[in-house]
């Protein structure tokens, strides 16, 4: 069995979920825009969904809208407010450490006319509220920041930004996607305007996300037809995956594992290694996410030896298509781009052991001695 | 257990021979890898025939699903875009023709494979789906032309020494293309019935001006096109748009076929000849190897090729430094092309070879 350390790209189906689902992918298969009984009961289980949802994020179910995907969500919120909040300007105001979601989505706004801000960020990936402060002017529509950074995991004060926020009557968007396994998402605390979730990073199902939506937010919807989702949303809806949502979000906020002990376990084992040094913050980090850059060694190279040696692991320099551009996030927290070439990210899960991280350290350290030296096994005699 | 990385570019060749080891090896782990060489196309390019369009992956990845092994994609941009793409710049610039396959087989899909992919799987061998054949007799590795004469790739992997050689397999060597095609087909492999690559890849449109421009700011200058006796016979966009051997896109009419016969970049002349005045029986051959280790010394015989599917020649070579020879061949063979690989052969063994300097 390999050892699974890439939680934070995709977590398992929780066993109680798929129970949760099953009913909603065989028997009560309407749709819940049906008149009739196979309708309304799909209907129920898409309710009860989107009530468990707002209660446990303390919102009113309304104020929810499923969508396919974490990045559907973040792409509603960016281009549905954005153009909703026009008449105020056409300002956004995001981070350098966004994911691509957002700022790709920003990128398309920018085509359209709208200014775009990118604040920086700190040497651990944190960014200050007070240049979001600044940032915002009389024009700005959105601020769009994440609450916790997918590759190095460093989450930012989004409370104080809300408060920025708050203070200059500018909408707040909250990409919650990563964080929202570990600490329920606070509309009220953070004074967000939009949330974006996605149930797959929760030991939910693939295919689903949320927007949260203050109630009284004017959004354009990005995806038209019928009247699903209130209007800002049409396409009939994934009911099994919205079940599953709501379920895997009670499960993930009952009992937690204490990963942060693990974590620190596989930091101090990581860091020990010659030229391994940790990235995002040493303690304002997500509690499963270790990332570190490796001197000497290319990341998607790593995460193959890892691989094969049955560690499941991520580096933030790769994509399916294995270009090798340094991390965005990487690079505007001023690591150099020769070692940004290097990063490895290990997120940790329900699953880990104690015997899995003491053997990661172990064959990380192996693997990344066999990079450097780039010394082959010896050809097999003739 | 030991581990054979399988070369796979998503063409026939390389699947099936990724199929065949993984088919034989129960001893071995096969690992399937596919070398990114360059980045993404700019939008609109559709390059399908192409081994290194994302299409390629694609279908790399699928065989390796079918095959049941893992898969992994390689990012080689950097060492593509200096050792490859520079170098065929460069070459043009200097009055050479590019020898761009047998470059990428030399610095890509060995040394860097070799060398960074073995160390990243840890394996000790390299298959890719060359039409070549290796023996180990009288305590050496050589380099054997292919069953298949009319596919023999030996021509772009005479650079290999000893230490590649021997963690290096062949997997095709035995076959012929139609029964590869044929095994991929009874293996229902995706790629059984992609058609050959045949443009350099990174020249998508097959135009490597723009690249001349792009990558070395060259944008041609016009300059005089000569004949053998020096005089003017027209005028040519700039010397690095010419290559020897080169035909068309003259401009030029003197009422019988002429070709390029000798590009001189100091001087941006082009100059050309009759068919007759671009054979020639003697050459020399700088940057050689020999894939044996040592090279020889003195005279000796030898068939040499100069260019990819040309028929090879009888010749006699003499060693006039530690990695230069001289060939002389016995009837004169067409447009010695500097820059092109002289490779020499003993019968159907590949010996070596070099890159032709001066003709």
């Amino acid at each position: 069995m390999a050892i699974y350390l890439d939680h934070a790209a995709t977590t398992p189906l929780h066993p109680e979920v798929l129970e949760a689902m099953l009913p909603y992918l065989t028997e009560h298969h309407g749709n819940p825009s049906s008149i009739h009984a196979s309708g309304r009961r799909a209907r129920q289980g898409l309710d009860e969904a989107r009530e468990e949802i707002a209660a446990l994020i303390g919102a009113k179910p309304r104020e929810i809208v499923f969508t396919a995907s974490g990045t559907e969500a973040d792409n509603l919120a960016i281009k549905g407010v954005g153009w909703a909040a026009s008449a105020r300007g056409r300002h956004v105001v995001t981070s350098t450490v966004e994911h691509k979601a957002i700022i790709n989505t920003a990128a398309i706004l920018e085509r359209q006319g709208f200014r775009v801000s990118a604040v920086g960020v700190d040497r651990s990936g944190r960014v200050n509220p007070a240049d979001v402060e600044a940032a915002i002017t009389d024009a700005t529509s959105l601020v769009s920041i994440q609450a916790a950074n997918n590759e190095v995991g460093t989450m930012q004060p989004v409370a104080e930004i809300g408060a920025v926020c708050r203070e200059r009557r500018v909408p707040f968007h909250v990409d919650a996607v990563q964080s929202a396994a570990f600490e329920a998402p606070t509309p009220d605390a953070w004074q967000a305007t939009l949330i974006s979730l996605s149930a797959h990073k929760l030991y939910g199902p693939k295919g689903i996300g949320a927007l949260y939506v203050r109630q009284g937010t004017a959004m354009v919807p990005q995806m038209n037809g019928g009247a699903q989702e209130r209007q800002r949303r049409a396409g009939t809806e994934n009911v099994a995956a919205a079940v599953g949502f709501a379920r895997a979000m009670r499960v993930a906020y009952g009992q937690q594992p204490d990963l942060a002990l693990l974590r620190d376990r596989l930091i101090r084992g990581l860091v020990a290694l010659e030229g391994v040094e940790l990235t995002g913050h040493p303690t304002e980090r997500l509690p499963n996410s270790a990332s570190v850059v490796i001197q000497g060694v290319e990341g998607g190279d790593l995460v193959a030896a890892l691989d094969l040696e049955g560690i499941e692991a991520s580096t933030g320099s790769a994509c399916t298509t294995g270009s090798v551009e340094p991390s965005h996030v990487l690079l505007s927290m001023g690591i150099d781009p020769e070692l940004a070439h290097g990063s490895l990210r290990l997120t940790l899960g329900r699953s880990t052991t104690e015997a899995a991280i003491d053997r990661t350290i172990e064959v990380v350290g192996a693997c990344i001695g066999r990079l450097r030296g780039m010394h082959a096994p010896a050809a097999v005699p003739a | 257990m030991s581990r054979v990385v399988a070369a796979m570019s998503g063409g026939v060749d390389s699947s099936v021979a990724a199929a065949l080891l993984a088919r034989e090896a129960s001893d071995e782990e096969v690992i399937g890898v596919w070398m990114r060489t360059h980045g993404d196309l700019p939008e609109g390019y559709e390059l399908s025939r192409s081994c290194c369009s994302p299409d390629a992956a694609d279908d790399a990845r699928r065989v390796a699903q079918l095959l049941n092994i893992p898969f992994f994609i390689l990012n080689v941009e950097r060492e593509f875009g200096a050792r490859v793409i520079d170098a065929f710049v460069d070459s043009y610039l200097e009055g050479a023709t590019p020898n761009p396959c047998q470059a990428c087989n030399q610095y890509i899909k060995f040394d860097e494979l070799l060398k960074r992919g073995l160390a990243a799987y840890g394996a000790n061998a390299v298959a890719t789906g060359h039409y070549a054949r290796l023996e180990h007799r009288d305590g050496r590795w050589r380099l054997m032309r292919a069953a298949d004469a009319d596919k023999d790739q030996t021509y772009f992997l005479w650079v290999l020494d000893q230490d590649q050689l021997a963690r290096t397999r062949f997997p095709l060597g035995e076959l012929t293309k139609p029964e590869v095609r044929a095994l991929a087909a009874e293996l229902t492999l995706p790629t059984a019935h992609k058609p050959e690559s045949q443009e350099i890849c990174f020249v998508p449109l097959g135009d490597y001006r723009e690249l001349l421009e792009e990558r070395r700011g060259y944008a041609g200058e016009p300059g005089p096109i000569v004949d053998a006796d020096g005089t003017r016979v027209g005028t040519h966009t700039g010397y690095a748009h010419y290559t020897v051997g080169q035909r068309h896109g003259l401009g030029v009419a003197l009422g019988e076929a002429v070709y390029v016969r000798e590009v001189q970049p100091p001087s941006n002349t082009v100059v050309i000849g009759r068919r007759e005045e671009v054979a020639r029986r003697t050459f020399t051959v700088d940057g050689a190897r020999f894939t044996a280790g040592d090279s020889p010394s003195g005279r000796f015989d030898a068939s040499v090729r100069i260019r990819h599917r040309a028929p090879d020649v009888p010749a006699e070579v003499t060693m006039i430094g530690r990695d230069r020879f001289m060939v002389e061949t016995v009837e004169p063979v067409w447009a010695p092309a500097p820059g092109q690989a002289a490779v020499l052969y003993d019968s159907d063994e590949c010996l070596g070879g070099g890159r032709i300097a001066h003709a």
